[in-house]
């Protein structure tokens, strides 16, 4: 059981701004964090395993490159391979890193980014609020 | 001091869940220990319904939906059920709640009634508790019941994952509330029903929609008085013609007139299978 309240990279790669009227897909939204934090989380290769294949792993590696840049870390963190390996279910090296990423960076504050309107979600406490108004719905 | 149970009017027709669970509201989350116990004890039975594996290897793979998580009692319940879960609200306040009480899923704020801002597939489950009947309610001009409740069930089923289950615990304020809910929901392509625990009790009754996003599995039993389970006659939505489908169309007619008198009372004969006369 993983100690998940603020924005992990796992809850951010699920989330999308489709519910926006006009937007096509609405994922992956733009990170924009401003303060992170690395949380110790234990291993659950099971759970690891059970969910890559309902990741967008495209939007999982462009969100970790956007946060090595931004150097909020003190250790970046750990380069993904571009596609999910075949053998990832017996790969324990990739689910480690992969649940570093996915389950260990906490975003606390910043914002997120639907990539087709640029309507900004912002991030506090850990928290990130999706509300929109009446008129923004599809 | 006024107690939950003698309140005389619902809070989904003073407010929106987002103004009515302000600070002061919420608090009632941390401090009234009945309502806790009970939503506790919903959220239990709730998790009971999704009839997931016993196995708490696969348990710990899985992640659950909980809509309208509020203070994070439910997702207390999922937690000790062994399983991951994100949670959403509307209310901030309810959310702060749920960070002091150091809750063990991660946390969205969006309006269920505008679509779940989730991915397809994302879910192995979903439960609600005490959530839905605020989707029954708009004061606003420009927000139609109806068309959130569409807009909530529709992204409800493209977010979970094929052959999930979704149990959501709700408080109808009447029958027509709860035709309305059901039918919203089977009209975007789950298969299921209504499961009514203790249906004979006014004040006991608890009433879940248990949906499935694939086949038809057995609804599960629902329970009684005397702790015994019984198959509950699975509500389905009203057929056009049906007693019940009468009955809604003549209440409708009333509220929109008044004071006709063009539309005969309702006795033992109203709806009544007539004997085919060719």
């Amino acid at each position: 059981i993983f100690k998940i309240s603020n924005m992990k990279l796992i809850l951010h790669n699920m989330l999308t701004s489709a519910m926006i009227k006009g937007v096509k897909k609405g994922y992956p939204l733009l990170l924009r964090a401003t303060k992170v934090e690395l949380q110790p989380v234990e291993f659950d290769a099971g759970f690891v395993v059970h969910m890559l294949p309902r990741l967008d792993w495209s939007g999982v590696t462009a969100a970790v490159q956007c946060l090595n840049q931004l150097d909020l870390l003190q250790d970046p963190l750990p380069e993904l391979p571009p596609t999910v390996p075949d053998d990832y279910a017996n790969n324990e090296d990739f689910l480690r890193k992969a649940h570093i990423a996915l389950m260990q960076l906490d975003v606390i504050e910043g914002c997120l980014v639907c990539p087709e309107t640029g309507r900004e979600f912002p991030i506090a406490k850990g928290i990130p609020n999706m509300l929109i108004n009446d008129n923004e719905a599809a | 001091k006024i107690s939950i149970c003698t309140m005389a009017s619902r809070p989904e027709s003073s407010l929106p869940p987002e103004l009515y669970y302000d600070d002061k509201e919420a608090k009632k989350y941390t401090q009234n220990s009945r309502i806790i116990q009970i939503q506790s004890e919903m959220s239990e039975r709730a998790i009971e319904l999704l009839s997931l594996p016993e196995d708490p290897t696969i348990r710990s793979s899985l992640l659950v939906l909980d809509v309208g998580c509020g203070s994070g009692i439910s997702g207390a319940a999922l937690t000790e059920a062994g399983l991951n879960w994100f949670g959403v609200d509307i209310s901030s306040s309810m959310l702060e709640i749920a960070l002091e009480n150091e809750v063990e899923g991660g946390l969205a704020r969006c309006d269920i009634g505008h679509g779940l801002p989730f991915r397809a597939g994302c879910f192995d489950a979903v439960v609600s508790v005490s959530a839905l009947q605020w989707l029954a309610y708009s004061d606003r001009s420009t927000a139609n019941p109806i068309r959130r409740q569409r807009a909530f069930f529709t992204s409800l089923y493209a977010c979970m994952s094929v052959g999930a289950r979704a149990v959501l615990q709700f408080y109808p304020a009447d029958e027509l509330q709860l035709q309305l809910l059901l039918n919203s929901a089977m009209s975007c392509g789950f298969t299921g029903g209504l499961v009514t625990d203790y249906p004979e009790s006014a004040k006991a009754r608890k009433h879940f929609l248990v949906l499935d996003t694939a086949g038809t599995r057995p609804m599960p039993a629902a329970q009684d008085e005397a702790g015994g389970r019984h198959s509950t006659k699975q509500q389905q939505p009203m057929r056009k013609g049906s007693k019940a489908w009468i009955m809604r169309k003549k209440e409708q007619y009333r509220r929109k007139n008044p004071d006709s008198k063009a539309l005969p009372s309702d006795s033992k004969y109203t709806g009544r299978k007539r004997k085919p006369r060719f």
